[in-house]
């Protein structure tokens, strides 16, 4: 069982990782806003192409 | 894609006059628009290359108004030094950041139309809006552009955005909420891990673990766990020490107990290489009820981000007429004495006697009444009110905290602090079952520490644990927890946690009118002809007419605007007068009307609701429009089902006695109240609850706030102000009526699970406790059997999942 020696300390530094991760996350403001970016990403794809067919105003 | 095409604006979706002819090249096809105010900001769009937001929006948008010279000048105040101080903060160099509020943002599409717009501007850094609240925070170089062009260029897009100052409480919130994240994720995490390992020793129990490895799982539990009690269920500590030092024993004494002990018995446990460990049910216990608490909050603050919506219902700046001229001053510069204009459109800014001029004033937000009022010379505006038709010179008799406006929100104040009883009964019970546990433990503990003094500690322990009111702390809010998710998705928001309980008990539900029980619009409800003509030819000189006119009713009637009025005339609060095709028409009241044709006939006779809007030509009366406030869909069915459930019903309103008549004899309501201010609601519900009776207030403006607040439970209208959200308990999201009897009947499900839940512990403390205070339960048994039960209560109320 020696192996547990070697796997617990490198679990223990992924948790230590990821609650860092988180702590960073939550400190940056990353769930300030929960549904913006969902609806941001879909229309950024959609209409990125539109900014270079700029239309003609009318008469 | 836009069935009406044709007809309708293509903007922001409402019918076009016939007359105009404003269109807007859209994506290679020419759209049509319907005033030149919709037609400017569509230009807008498409000259910034943003046409495409025409095709990603879900909503219409609503219709754009002209430009007013007046209002971009006011806008340029907002680069006064001075003012900026309160809502400004000022970084190294030139670069400022402020808060906005948006207005008219309707779907997703218009979020990403601002900010490409926004960021688009030279000197602009950043400008980011949240989807969730709609307010924007904006980085931008002072010396490169102004606040004031950029919040003229939202509004050349069709929007109205406000600087504002996100006060102190929006920061305590924002801090809260990061910190429960926080906690909730370490809670998590360490239960995780802890299970794992927790996991492996029950297996090894019966596997034969080396006795070496199993220490190693003890340590690596203990080092994991630690965070989670010191760090995460650290506020468990904090409000049971509160509540120690105040001599109340809460339900946070027996759950820091209950952790605290756990832990260290563990610890001790850990570093004696002997007993039990509880390192998984320390950290599963700690996860759960952080993860109830942080729903709960999360639920409050989106509820109750009223301050400033409060404030805004005030404009910023009032044009002060000094002399002969007039300047443009900000609000807070007012004092008693001063003479201040306010045109039609305007917010009167703070109380006051109208010194000159007439005009009809909408004092709905404040009042509930849902017709606009006629204000002359002598009479007192009220702050926060509208002004309809006609400049109005004020005489300023009260500033900042002695208005009506400041005293609405003072009222709220006090009544959200006298919360109701009901509340607080939950805890006094716990306080009792904790002072027993600890009088059980105290004595067990002195009996074996004499008969058998090796045994005391793990007997001790084991009665701590097994007794530990897990199951009984979580009875309950996992409970509300399932019901208010299954609420959610109905469309009733639930932001407090009191609010489900204390619904099950409700025998009396007051409720507001306008904007509750009625859509609180007017409609159209019937034409009478009275003379030879058709329906539709009314309706069409009274929209050409209307359309000039700012009235509310006007609104109503100028839907139907496809003919063109000419050399049109507005007398104030009597009607208005124009040509149509040649022929000379009024359209108002009846002594507005009748006072112009020749051969009148009578007034109809209405002892109902309903207000009456005359049209005439110089001859004949043409036609009598019936205009009233409808009844929401779905009302009387709902009252019929609350009814049903045993529940009186009540309606209060600061409306006139007839309309409020007509509607309490449409639902068959007995008891019913009129004219009525909010202190009267108050004080009406008040005695009420004096009788004993639990009552709950169904509301949607601010005028009701006080006496939401003041409720043994409130529901809001999802369509009310952020003020009533922030003062209900509840919110009707979806704005059905029908929910509401659903919500009751979901309220006393509820408290049916906690009941069995409740018996559940109780039963299972009063066999457990003798068994381990004799000493026939192992520490191991203990945490087994505490488990199992929370487990038990958590999945009993997960079945209010299903409706």
């Amino acid at each position: 069982m020696s192996v547990l020696y070697l796997i617990i300390p490198i679990v223990i530094l992924l948790v230590a990782l990821a609650i860092w991760l988180f702590m960073w996350a939550v400190k940056s403001g990353q769930f300030e806003d929960m549904e913006g970016p969902a609806h941001r990403i879909l229309l950024d794809d959609d209409l990125k192409s539109d900014d270079d067919k700029k239309q003609k105003p009318p008469e | 894609m836009n069935k009406n095409k044709i007809n309708n604006c293509f903007h922001c979706g409402l019918p076009i006059p016939e007359s105009a002819s404003y269109s807007v090249v859209i994506n290679n096809q020419s759209e049509p628009m319907c005033c030149r105010g919709c037609q400017a900001v569509a230009q807008a769009i498409v000259d910034n290359g943003l046409s495409a937001f025409y095709e990603q929006r879900t909503a219409i948008s609503p219709k754009a108004s002209e430009q007013i010279p007046d209002v971009l000048k006011q806008m340029e105040l907002y680069d006064r030094a001075d003012l900026q101080e309160s809502f400004v903060e000022i970084n190294e160099d030139a670069v400022r950041e402020a808060s906005l509020m948006l207005e008219g943002i309707v779907c997703s599409a218009c979020v990403w139309l601002n900010e490409k717009h926004v960021n688009a501007l030279p000197g602009v850094i950043e400008f980011y809006i949240n989807y969730s609240t709609q307010r924007a925070r904006l980085k931008w170089d002072d010396s490169q552009i102004h606040l004031s062009s950029i919040l003229k260029a939202i509004s050349e897009i069709g929007y109205i955005a406000h600087p504002y100052n996100p006060d102190h409480q929006e920061q305590i919130h924002r801090q809260e909420r990061q910190r429960s994240l926080r906690r909730l994720f370490v809670a998590g995490i360490g239960m995780m891990q802890v299970m794992t390992y927790a996991v492996a020793l029950y297996a090894g129990a019966y596997q034969n673990m080396e006795h070496t490895t199993k220490i190693l799982f003890w340590w690596v539990s203990l080092l994991i766990a630690t965070p989670v009690v010191l760090y995460a269920a650290q506020p468990f500590f904090i409000s049971a020490w509160r509540d120690l030092k105040s001599r109340h024993l809460g339900m946070d004494v027996p759950v820091s107990l209950a952790i605290g002990g756990a832990f260290l018995a563990s610890v001790w446990a850990t570093l004696t290489q002997q007993g039990e460990v509880y390192f998984d049910s320390v950290s599963m216990f700690t996860f759960f009820l952080l993860t109830g608490r942080f729903l709960e909050m999360s639920a409050r603050q989106r509820a109750g981000q009223a301050a400033e919506e409060l404030m805004r219902l005030l404009p910023a700046f009032a044009l002060r007429k000094v002399g002969n001229s007039e300047e443009m001053v900000p609000v807070s510069d007012l004092v008693v004495g001063d003479c201040v204009l306010i045109k039609p459109g305007d917010i009167v800014p703070v109380d006051g006697v109208v010194i000159d001029g007439s005009s009809s004033v909408d004092e709905s937000l404040l009042t509930g009444e849902s017709k606009p009022l006629r204000r002359v010379t002598g009479d007192m505006l009220v702050g926060g009110s509208l002004n309809v038709e006609s400049p109005l010179l004020m005489n300023v008799e009260k500033v900042g905290e002695e208005t009506v406006h400041a005293s609405i929100v003072r009222l709220l104040d006090r009544a959200q602090t006298e919360k109701p009883e009901i509340a607080r009964i939950a805890d006094r019970v716990a306080g009792w079952f904790v002072a027993v546990l600890l009088v059980i433990a105290t004595v067990v503990a002195w009996w074996w520490w004499k008969h058998a003094p090796e045994d005391a500690f793990w007997i001790v322990l084991a009665t701590l644990v097994v007794t530990c009111p897990c199951a009984l702390s979580l009875a309950t809010p996992a409970a509300i927890a399932a019901a208010t998710s299954t609420l959610t998705q109905l469309g009733v928001l639930t932001t407090r946690g009191h609010a489900l309980e204390t619904l099950s008990h409700v025998d009396q539900i007051i409720f507001d009118k306008t904007g509750t029980l009625t859509e609180g619009e007017l409609h159209l409800e019937q034409v009478k002809v009275l003379h030879d003509t058709d329906e539709k030819n009314c309706l069409t000189i009274a929209g050409a007419l209307e359309a000039w006119s700012e009235h509310p009713i006007a609104k109503v009637l100028s839907k139907n605007n496809s003919f063109q009025a000419a050399s049109v005339t507005a007398t104030a609060g009597k009607g208005v007068e124009g040509l149509v095709g040649n022929k000379l028409y009024r359209i108002g009241n009846y002594e507005f009307v009748a006072g112009f044709c020749a051969g009148r006939s009578e007034p109809e006779q209405d002892n109902t609701s309903n207000t009456l809007v005359y049209l005439g030509d110089e001859q004949n009366m043409l036609a009598v429009f019936v205009l009233s406030d409808s009844i929401r869909q779905g009302a009387q069915l709902a009252l019929q089902a609350i009814r049903k459930l045993g529940i009186d019903v009540h309606l209060l309103s600061g409306d006139e006695i007839k309309t409020v008549t007509a509607v309490a004899q449409k639902l068959d309501i007995i008891h019913y109240k009129a004219g009525f201010l909010p202190e009267d609601k108050l004080s009406y519900m008040q005695g009420l609850q004096a009788k004993g009776h639990v009552v709950a207030m169904v509301g949607d403006g601010v005028n009701d706030a006080p006496v939401l607040a003041g409720a043994q439970v409130s529901l809001a209208m999802g369509g009310g102000t952020r003020l009533a959200h922030a003062s209900a308990d509840m919110i009707l999201l979806s704005e059905k009526l029908q929910n509401l009897p659903e919500s009751i009947h979901m309220a006393k499900r509820t408290l049916g699970i906690i009941r069995q839940n409740l018996t559940w512990a109780v039963l299972y403390n009063a066999i457990a406790i003798p068994l381990a205070v004799s000493g026939f339960i192992a520490p191991w048994m203990a945490a087994l059997g505490m488990s199992a039960s929370s487990l038990l209560v958590v999945l009993n109320a997960l079945r209010l999942k299903k409706l």
